[in-house]
């Protein structure tokens, strides 16, 4: 087994990043209690203007009043850290949270398809990268040692032939024991793994803890660490809290396409699709807008789903300000890709037919795209329908119109031509749409021929049903 | 005669205007009908680009016109796109014509949607033909159409009414459906003289 880390310095002043379009504005991220409030985490810019993690909100207040503060919410942390590993699932079938702002995941048998680890690494920060998160990447034959090495530097790659001499030079203060463990140690004087290795073993285990030692047998490999698996859940959810109101919703296309995008990471990592979204816009007070797409298939390419979610959100009037931006995926069916053609003869731009046809649904209604098919039914009313038909079609041989008038309209010719007919159509007792009428082919003034009738016993004036085009 | 000016130069200044722009040969559609074929300069339809049909009214024998094109395009597995259509395509005909009818898909909308949409499907390039019955089109509209059907190398068709026949028309070829007697004139066809009598079709 081989174990890659992934650690995540700062995972939640990046959550917090990622969701904001002007990066070079100062930022800090603030925690504590109302009375004592302490910046606990500052971005570039601000630490540019002096600001440090660890300062109080006043002493920052005095050096300058122009920055952006947001709380500090462990919550959010959880949610990212999740989320992470939601994107991780689709490189391996065993990823762990069990530490805290770090991802373990088993890479030995991923490199079979991702492989060699150059690549796979590369392709791992690049995606990383893209999403907005910072990160170290370490990998070693055990995922303690992982976590472990992870800490002293990033992108190292230790076979189990390296790792006991590998683990020799850590200092003990980044070993991962317990703070009191570590305090005690380096108390003791010792300050790197090899002395502390070098103790013996009888002496330790009065001296400390019985889990410092089992730490270290850990480390070296020498007893299995126990992960949890994560498992993905069955629905998405991501929202955008905003620190001010926003009342136009061009405004909220960039939090969209952020939204969209991790749904579609979250997709591409369950390997499915979705095929049924609710954009949720909260307002300070009354029920939040609910804002539905729907697809006909299930879809998960990013730029797809941002521009249908698109196309239904700016339909929308805002009722009120928004405060919050949330995105909801329930049902999440299997994805299969469409199968292109090797030789393709349109040109390269081509849009293929299903994003088209999503595109036309979300500007023209849900049902303004539909196909027509043959009901086996007498009534012409009845004989066609607008969902694909199954099965085989039976096909009469008579006359019949090309279009079909969704109202008859009364004919204003009193003697008209009578090509053909009557042919007598009565149906459609037993549905209560009963049909009784005597349909003529005729030929009207101008010279078009049109399918008529009148109603069975009432050789009136003939209404117009159809046209023979 | 003050001077004599190389032919060969004057054309390279680019100072004279040469009337007909070298067109490349337009792939032609076989229409289905073989009389309407041979009377065409392009040998069919002008595929990628804007072909207009005007009619006196619904019913004057344009699916009779259509049906071949679209029966062939729909069974080679090309999709066939009815933007606004002005009544329902009734299928138990179009499957007399042989029109695979899973490839053909109705697109309700009217106006300015129906000329978005339409100018949607023939940009997308998913299309193998496009049909649509802009009620008032301008000019502005139909040259969008004709671009989006090169753009997307789509075959386009415009359904417009007879009185539209005065007004100019950026469509690659026009056809105008008349009634008594049954016939068909060409007013249009780019790459190409127009025959100047009128084509009887027998269905």
């Amino acid at each position: 087994m081989r174990w890659a880390c992934i650690l995540f310095p700062q995972l939640a002043l990046d959550a917090v990043l990622r969701s904001r379009e002007d990066l070079t504005r100062p930022l800090v991220m603030l925690s504590g209690t109302p009375q004592r409030r302490v910046l606990q985490a500052v971005n570039p810019a601000a630490r540019e203007m002096g600001l440090r993690a660890g300062q109080t909100l006043s002493a920052a207040r005095a050096l300058s009043d122009d920055f952006d503060s947001v709380e500090y919410a462990p919550e959010q942390i959880t949610h990212w850290h999740r989320f992470l590993a939601a994107w991780a699932y689709q490189y391996s079938s065993h990823v762990s949270l069990d530490y805290p702002r770090a991802l373990l995941l088993e890479i030995e048998t991923s490199l079979e398809l991702f492989g060699p680890w150059p690549d796979f690494e590369a392709r791992l920060r690049c995606e990383l990268l893209a999403l907005g998160f910072r990160h170290r990447i370490a990998v070693a034959p055990n995922a303690l040692a992982a976590r472990v090495l992870v800490n002293v530097g990033d992108g190292l790659v230790i076979n189990e032939a390296q790792l006991s001499g590998c683990l020799k030079d850590l200092p003990v203060s980044r070993s991962g024991f317990t703070p009191e463990v570590a305090s005690a140690l380096a108390g003791m004087g010792l300050r790197r793994l090899q002395q502390v290795l070098a103790l013996p073993r009888d002496s330790l285990a009065k001296r400390f803890p019985r889990t410092m030692l089992d730490h270290l047998d850990k480390l070296q490999g020498l007893h299995p660490v126990a992960l949890d698996c994560y498992l993905p859940p069955d629905h998405f959810a991501g929202r955008v809290e905003f620190n001010f109101d926003v009342e136009a919703i061009a405004s909220l296309l960039f939090p969209l396409r952020r939204l969209t995008a991790d749904l579609a990471v979250f997709l591409a990592g369950r390997d499915c699709g979705v095929q049924r979204f609710v954009l949720w816009l909260e307002h300070r007070d009354g029920e939040a807008t609910q804002v539905p797409v729907g697809l006909l298939s299930a879809e998960r390419e990013a730029g797809m789903l941002f521009e249908l979610a698109r196309g239904r959100l700016e339909a929308v009037q805002l009722r009120a300000p928004v405060l919050a931006f949330a995105l909801r995926a329930q049902e999440l069916p299997r994805f299969v890709p469409a199968a292109g053609e090797l030789f393709v003869e349109r040109p390269q731009q081509s849009l293929a037919w299903e994003q088209l046809r999503e595109r036309l649904r979300a500007r023209l209604g849900d049902d303004a795209v539909h196909s027509i098919a043959l009901r086996a039914d007498h009534r012409p009313e009845h004989a066609w329908s607008s969902v694909p038909a199954t099965g085989k079609q039976l096909l009469s041989k008579l006359p019949r119109p090309g279009w079909l008038l969704s109202e008859p309209q009364p004919l204003d010719d009193l003697f008209p031509r009578i090509l053909c007919g009557p042919e007598r159509i009565e149906s459609g007792w037993w549905d209560g749409d009963d049909v009784r009428r005597d349909y003529y082919l005729i030929e009207t003034r101008d010279g078009r021929r049109a399918w008529a009738f009148h109603p069975t016993g009432n050789s009136g004036s003939l209404w117009i049903h159809g046209w023979f085009a | 005669m003050g001077s004599v000016v190389a032919l060969d130069s004057l054309l390279q200044d680019r100072r004279v205007w040469r009337g007909r722009q070298d067109v490349p040969p337009a792939r032609a559609q076989s229409t289905g009908h073989a009389q309407l074929d041979a009377a065409l300069p392009s040998g069919g339809w002008q595929a990628a680009a804007l072909n207009e049909i005007l009619l006196p009214a619904i019913g004057s024998g344009e699916l009779q016109l259509l049906w071949p094109t679209l029966a062939r395009l729909s069974a080679a597995g090309e999709r066939v796109v009815l933007v606004g259509p002005p009544a329902i395509p009734f299928p138990p005909a179009w499957l007399t014509a042989q029109v695979t009818l899973p490839r053909l898909s109705i697109i309700q909308a009217s106006g300015r949607e129906a000329l978005w949409a339409a100018e949607q499907c023939l940009r997308s390039g998913s299309c193998g033909a496009v049909l649509c019955w802009p009620e008032r089109a301008d000019d502005r509209a139909l040259r969008r159409l004709q671009v989006a059907a090169e753009t997307g190398d789509t075959l386009a068709f415009a359904l417009r009414p007879q009185r539209e026949a005065v007004n100019s028309s950026p469509a690659a070829l026009r056809l105008m459906l008349e009634l008594r007697p049954r016939q068909l004139r060409i007013l249009k066809c780019r790459g190409g003289l127009t025959p100047s009598t009128p084509l009887v079709l027998d269905h």
